[in-house]
């Protein structure tokens, strides 16, 4: 099939799982020979700037030049990307925040050193002039609602030169252009909510965003939920027509990650590990109540906050309050080959999300065979049997878990073991066949004369 | 002529509480709900299956023979939530027809760890039987009819005529489970279970998608006639919640079993049940079981796997039996008796990852949520008993 994909992240330039998500789908529709073309809101780049080749530098468009790519591993996929100055989650920072930063990098420098003379000599950090960080508007950086339109715009320009069968957007940002996409075109319309607004917000919903969503799910051919978690949130808060709703799971691939130089020097303290935005919705504020019983019982034991957000500042408070500041470390974000070295050196791998949608790093978690504490509030959770489960609310059960992997040698080994035949069975490729039945089923429902 | 000897096993563990790091107690059972599932069982399946025993050998004047098993930890449970359980069994046991084996009182996998625990448990639950009914059992089956030629040695050195197996497959070969054997490391009497028969019981019974569903009285009493000529005895072992429990009374189970036995002897007028002791007297061995490994009544595999299958279970199990000789030295009668009742091999089944994530029978007698949780629970349990010999 011939599909029309809107986009808003693709590594290297994500802030979660939202660009993991559309690059592993991305690669499993390319490796089912199926055609893509993804339209993004930034260019394709980093360190994947050596596969890329830019194949037309395309029509000016009326505000911007739009470039287009492709990169060699997806042969069958085209970027589009339209220069933009947004991303999806801002990341809000002071000089509190950065202190800690910068002390709490020492801690993957050390390995760096390490690691020798291949290894990298500082934490990679993003580009200033490719991050905005102004974020006085919740969530989201700057104006997002004028570029949400802007996209739309030239998405809907770039779609009259191609042809194709379905159009497939993932998530709200890129709704507006999808909508006026598909009413242009008439293909039908696929959206794929990988969050809902209720997840990155509580119930403290923006309410813009939240008509977006609503009018993206109600509009569109099939929704796609990324776990029965979400779907039951587009059913209940949004009224979503249950028929018309699949879920869709995200995967890893396993084979996929670098191989990084392991730490030489073990040790003798154990690391837990937090990694993901340090938001409401992640839960950090659990993470360290927990930490703070688990240390009332096993000493030789550090923390590791890797990840930034808008409650950075309020977890390194949180930190000290607890008298355990010296136990926890915050790394801020982290990319590339220093997640793999983070993941490398923790004994155990926690996210104990509030409300997650589905959760992709749990799977990158396991691929580094790492053990893993999920907790049950999560869509992860529904295919995952091979971890240790908890209520996000629930400190004194994460604690009572965490110690026993700290104390248990066999509790690792045996959550590693099956974990690593477990993350195994999914794969992008399976996720890409399932959004492709979701296609065949929209479309033929256009054709039946819905 | 062919015989039927039925064994059924009756047991309960004492189940765990939920027990964190944060507690310190030395209460580690989960009495509520043991008393709760106790009570429950009895209602749907004891009782209830007790009576249609008692019936059964009163119409057939006393031809329907058969044996049971009891743990001590069911024994006691019975004592403390449902009573009535253990008159009804002494009804049975007056009756003549009935005997009872000898297994370790902790229903426990100790016969692989500390021998000496293993005879103490043992003798333990030969006590409890001849307190309760007079009786001295001479066969022996060992926890989850775990077996080797040691376990047939051990058990011949402890003065039993017999001993309960699996009819495994990949030990028989061609030959059946319907003869009688002799072990291999000594001179003891091994009697095989009939696992396809059995099974058709225990887990098919109820299963609408089986060809032979449904299935009724007379089917099986061919099936069992069709041993003679090349067998003398069908051995037919299993849980006693199969009844009422496993497979609900709406399945017919109950009508089943009342109705089996008389078809079995109408069939042909030489067939009839026997007890364990009754097939060692009847029939000679004709032939060595040779169990260099050990075998179980578990799962397809027939091994250890499903209390020894993975890290956790090798490692709790070796740590509990490593108290042995500290908990002895206490001499603490509490401490012995926490310490032998975590010795259930169920607290180590709930840890079993083989087909966890395929949610299968495993699951559905597990009160954990997942096998990892049961370790953990289990560990700080046992962290606490050990913290208690120092």
């Amino acid at each position: 099939m011939n599909i029309f994909m809107l986009g808003w992240e693709f590594p290297p330039f994500i802030s979660g799982g939202l660009g993991t998500a559309c690059y592993g789908l991305t690669r499993g529709l390319n490796d089912l020979g199926h055609r893509v073309i993804f339209v993004l809101p930034q260019p394709v780049s980093g360190e994947y700037a050596t596969h890329v080749r830019i194949k037309t530098p395309s029509a000016l468009m009326a505000e911007t030049a739009c470039r287009s790519y492709s990169i060699e591993e997806f042969e069958n996929v085209e970027f589009r990307a339209i220069p933009s100055t947004l991303q999806a989650y801002g990341s809000p920072s002071d000089a509190l925040t950065e202190e800690w930063v910068t002390s709490g990098q020492s801690i993957i420098e050390t390995e760096h050193a390490a690691s020798g003379p291949g290894g990298h000599g500082a934490v990679e950090s993003v580009p200033a002039s490719r991050t905005h960080r102004g974020g006085s508007s919740g969530h989201y950086g700057g104006d997002m609602f004028s570029e949400t339109q802007r996209y739309a715009r030239i998405a809907l320009a770039l779609s009259r030169g191609e042809s194709f069968d379905v159009i497939h957007a993932h998530d709200w940002m890129t709704f507006p252009a999808a909508l006026l996409v598909a009413r242009t075109s008439r293909k039908p319309l696929v959206v794929h909510v990988h969050s809902t607004e209720f997840d990155r917000s509580g119930d403290n919903v923006n309410q813009r965003i939240y008509d977006i969503e609503r009018e993206g799910v109600h509009t569109a051919d099939r929704t796609i939920a990324v776990s029965f978690l979400t779907r039951n949130i587009l059913l209940t808060r949004y009224a979503a027509p249950a028929d018309r709703v699949h879920v869709v799971y995200n995967a890893i691939d396993n084979n996929g990650g670098k191989i990084v130089t392991p730490p030489t020097i073990r040790r003798d303290e154990k690391i837990v590990l937090f990694l993901g935005r340090i938001t409401m919705q992640k839960g950090p504020e659990y993470f360290l109540a927990a930490a703070k019983k688990v240390l009332e019982f096993v000493k030789n034991v550090r923390f590791v906050m890797a990840g930034s957000g808008d409650m950075m500042r309020r977890a390194i408070e949180l930190a000290a309050e607890l008298g355990i500041g010296h136990k926890v470390v915050f790394t801020g974000f982290l990319r590339g080959d220093d997640v793999a070295r983070v993941f490398k050196m923790a004994d155990l791998y926690v996210m104990p999300s509030v409300s997650e949608p589905f959760g992709i790093a749990p799977l990158e978690a396991m691929s580094h065979d790492v053990p893993v504490l999920i907790s049950k509030q999560s869509g992860v959770s529904e295919v995952l049997a091979h971890v240790l489960k908890v209520d996000f609310w629930d400190i004194d059960e994460m604690a009572n878990k965490i110690v026993a992997v700290l104390r248990h040698p066999p509790l690792r080994s045996t959550l590693r073991h099956h974990g690593t035949f477990e993350i195994r069975k999914l794969t992008w490729r399976d996720s890409a066949q399932n959004c492709v039945d979701v296609y065949q089923q929209a479309v033929a429902n256009r054709q039946g004369g819905r | 002529m062919a015989s039927v000897c039925i064994y059924f096993q009756v047991h309960q563990p004492y189940r765990l509480r939920r027990y964190s790091i944060f507690d310190a107690g030395h209460n580690y059972f989960d009495d509520q709900k043991n008393a709760e599932i106790c009570r429950k069982v009895a209602h749907k399946c004891y009782l209830p299956a007790n009576q249609c025993i008692l019936d059964l050998i009163r119409v057939h004047e006393g031809r329907f023979r058969l044996a049971y098993s009891l743990t001590g930890v069911v024994l006691d449970q019975f004592a403390a939530y449902a009573p009535q359980v253990i008159d009804s069994f002494k009804r049975l046991n007056d009756t003549g027809c009935v005997e009872f084996l000898a297994e370790t009182y902790y229903h426990s996998l100790s016969f692989l760890y500390s021998r000496k625990e293993f005879e103490e448990q043992v003798a333990l639950q030969q006590a409890k039987i001849a307190s309760l009914f007079g009786q001295k059992s001479t066969v022996f089956r060992n926890t989850e009819l775990i077996y080797n030629n040691d376990v047939a040695a051990a058990v011949h050195k402890l003065g039993f005529r017999a001993v309960i197996a699996e009819g495994a497959d990949h030990l028989l070969g061609y030959r059946s489970p319907n003869f009688v054997y002799q072990a291999a490391s000594c001179p003891i009497v091994v009697l095989l279970k009939n696992y396809r028969l059995s099974d058709d019981i225990a887990f098919r019974f109820g299963n609408r998608g089986w060809t032979e569903w449904p299935l009724t009285a007379e089917k099986y009493a061919h099936w069992v006639n069709q041993v003679n000529g090349n067998g003398y005895t069908v051995n037919l072992f299993m849980d006693y919640e199969t009844l009422g429990e496993h497979q609900w009374a709406d399945t017919g189970i109950f009508d089943f079993l009342y109705h089996m036995p008389g078809e079995v002897m109408k069939i042909n007028r030489d067939n009839d049940f026997k007890k364990p002791s009754e097939i060692v007297d009847a029939y000679p061995a004709c032939g060595a079981f040779d169990a260099p490994h050990l075998i179980s009544w578990a799962d397809t595999e027939r091994d250890l796997s499903a209390w020894l299958g993975n890290a956790m279970q090798s490692n709790s199990l070796q740590e509990v039996y490593a108290l042995g000789k500290a908990v002895a030295a206490k001499k603490d009668e509490d401490l012995l008796s926490d310490w032998r009742r975590i010795q259930t091999s169920d607290h180590f089944y709930y840890m079993c990852t083989k087909y966890f994530a395929d949610g299968d029978v495993h699951k559905y007698f597990n009160p954990y949520e997942s096998p990892y949780d049961s370790y953990i629970n289990f560990m700080n349990v046992m962290d606490n008993v050990a913290a208690r010999t120092k």
